[in-house]
């Protein structure tokens, strides 16, 4: 399998706007050209035949870890809520989500 | 030849009455008084809490019962386990203030085996680093050399050790960043096996990979340490559902009979400083009744390319919680969108962000098949390396890392490079498999330089034998000094 393109400025930005990331210009040139090289080197495992090779999500997989049904105490609300920015009415307060008008 | 039991010595003394577990944490928090300006190993001294837990242990010494194993025994904690009511940073700004509204599971056994937590150490920022230098508090320095670095992400931890300042710490390891820093800074550093220490309450960098393990003077410190932290939790899902470690008992046992094979890949490229002492190992391990052979494990040589795939993929999936809602660093901004845009934006330093982004774009549609699923192949085929060289040898030895302590400022302005530093630390991650790290004197220049032994899954008794070995055979290490520090 052929590796694919040399990163893109453009890509770079698009991810960057995916990861909710705002990058200045100088930042956008610096890693355009910093990740690049990173997956310049991933070349080498990107061009490796191995199709018929399971892949490998977690070494040590462990299945179906449940717990007994029962209710048990949870964090306090109280303590988690006052690690909050803001807070209204024992709930996250949040800025506008939709497009409605504040 | 049985390793140096500094913490079971300390703990002993406690537990007799012969010393206060407070007398013992006044004479640390002079030592770190007297050096951290000049080391900057801690984010937080938490001097008050820390005499709480000293005068707790002292009481219950003095109503006759037993405050356990590490009883006033003082530990640092890397910046990223969550101690409840106490700040959990990170070393970023994004965390700067938030205090975790409960323990890590690590953490509370620390608590019942009667340690007292002195201090969060400081890290590369969320992990993503080999030098603590993307720290956003600043970086850490080596304690034989503070015009160098610690080595990273635990490079607090490493260098609290090293400088004296607590005979044991807590890190994380998710591509070496417990056994690098312990390497540099002339300490013992354990990578346990994946799922054998909780992972509950440690911030999340990339979630098949982290693991907490210790950092102490010495290989049965470390073991020790590792047994009060280890065993099933029912907190973390990926825990093993095995009986807790007992690890201390077969430290003495020795090497005679065993198969150690010499990884041949590990030497490519190190300093030739750094493959005379790991060579001296091996012969040592040979005169202490080993068999030593040359075992080459060609699949290692692809892991640093899989890694910078795996690990930055999960982080991206890991640090978009961080979003300026409910805990930490907020940046107001007319909607949410660029709320979480601006939050993240200035919380954020650049490693993160080259880590995050490089994370969504291995894991975008159009990629995700070359480089991300690809590297999960290439992750079979390391395991496999591994465990063809296992049926040859019990252990594997190697160097720690391919160099001694770099100045500080090297590496920043090269991220590849940087990676490069990890590049015998991150097959045992993507294995899963246990690995340690022991001091092994210095190079020519006076610089630590540490040795390592990997093993296969659940193999830290055998590994762990064979670090006491090197351990009692190694050259001696200048202890460090610095400007106007004692040291306990």
């Amino acid at each position: 399998m052929a590796g694919p393109e040399r990163l893109t400025r453009e890509e770079v930005a698009h991810v960057a706007d995916l990861a909710r990331l705002q990058l200045t210009d100088e930042e956008l040139e610096l890693f355009t050209g910093q990740l690049a090289e990173v997956l310049d080197h991933a070349a080498d495992v990107a061009s490796l035949d191995l199709a018929d090779v399971v892949p490998t999500a977690h070494a040590m997989a462990v299945t179906n870890v449940l717990r007994a049904d029962e209710v048990r105490p949870g964090v306090d609300r109280d303590e988690v809520l006052g690690q909050a920015p803001s807070v209204e009415d024992h709930r996250f307060r949040v800025p506008r989500i939709l497009g409605e008008s504040p | 030849m049985s390793s140096p039991r500094p913490s079971t010595f300390l703990a002993n003394a406690v537990r007799s009455g012969a010393r206060s577990a407070l007398d013992v944490l006044d004479e640390h928090l002079a030592v770190i008084a007297a050096g951290d300006d000049q080391v900057n190993a801690f984010n937080l001294v938490t001097t008050e809490q820390a005499r709480h837990q000293a005068i707790a242990v002292d009481r219950t010494v003095t109503a006759g019962e037993d405050p356990g194993p590490l009883a006033g025994v003082p530990v640092a904690l890397k910046d990223n386990l969550c101690t409840r009511g106490v700040p959990t940073t990170c070393s970023s700004r994004i965390l700067e203030g938030w205090c975790p509204p409960y323990d890590a599971t690590v953490v509370a056994r620390l608590r019942r085996a009667g340690a007292v937590m002195v201090g969060k150490t400081n890290m590369d920022e969320f992990a993503m680093g080999s030098s603590t230098e993307t720290s956003a508090f600043g970086p850490t320095r080596n304690p034989h050399d503070t015009s160098r670095v610690p080595g990273g992400s635990s490079g607090g931890s490493a260098a609290a050790v090293a400088a004296g300042f607590a005979p044991l710490a807590l890190g994380s390891d998710t591509g070496g960043s417990i056994r690098q820093p312990a390497a540099l800074c002339g300490v013992v550093g354990m990578k346990p096996t994946y799922g054998t220490v909780s992972r509950y309450g440690l911030v999340a960098f990339a979630s098949s990979l982290d693991q907490v393990g210790p950092l102490a003077t010495t290989v049965a410190d470390a073991a020790l340490l590792f047994d009060v932290i280890g065993g099933h939790d029912p907190c973390d899902s990926t825990s093993l559902n095995r009986p807790a470690p007992r690890v201390v008992s077969v430290l003495d046992d020795g090497v005679a009979g065993l198969t150690i094979g010499v990884l041949s890949e590990f030497l490519d490229g190190a300093d030739p400083d750094v493959v005379a002492r790991t060579r001296q190992a091996a012969e040592a391990c040979a005169a202490a009744g080993a068999r030593v052979e040359e075992v080459s494990v060609p699949e290692v040589a692809l892991g640093l390319s899989a890694y910078y795939l795996i690990a930055p993929g999960e982080a991206s999936s890991n640090l978009a919680r961080y979003d300026g809602v409910r805990y930490g660093l907020r940046v107001d901004a007319e909607d949410n969108v660029a709320m979480n845009t601006a939050t993240r934006s200035a919380g954020f330093g650049a490693e993160v962000k080259r880590r995050i982004m490089l994370g969504t774009y291995v894991l975008s549609a159009g990629y995700m098949d070359a480089y991300y699923n690809q590297a999960l192949r290439v992750r079979t085929k390391i395991i496999e390396g591994f465990a063809a060289a296992y049926q040859r040898c019990e252990v594997l030895l190697g160097p720690t890392a391919p160099t001694p302590a770099f100045p500080l400022g090297a590496k920043t302005g090269d991220p590849l490079t940087m990676y490069l530093s990890d590049v015998c630390t991150i097959p045992s991650n993507l294995a899963g498999h246990p690995a340690i790290s022991v001091p092994y004197g210095a190079g020519e220049d006076g610089l630590p330089v540490g040795v390592q032994v990997l093993g296969p899954a659940l193999s830290e008794g055998t590994i762990l034998k064979v670090a006491a070995v090197v351990e009692a055979t190694a050259p001696p290490l200048a202890r460090p000094v610095l400007d106007g520090g004692g040291r306990p």
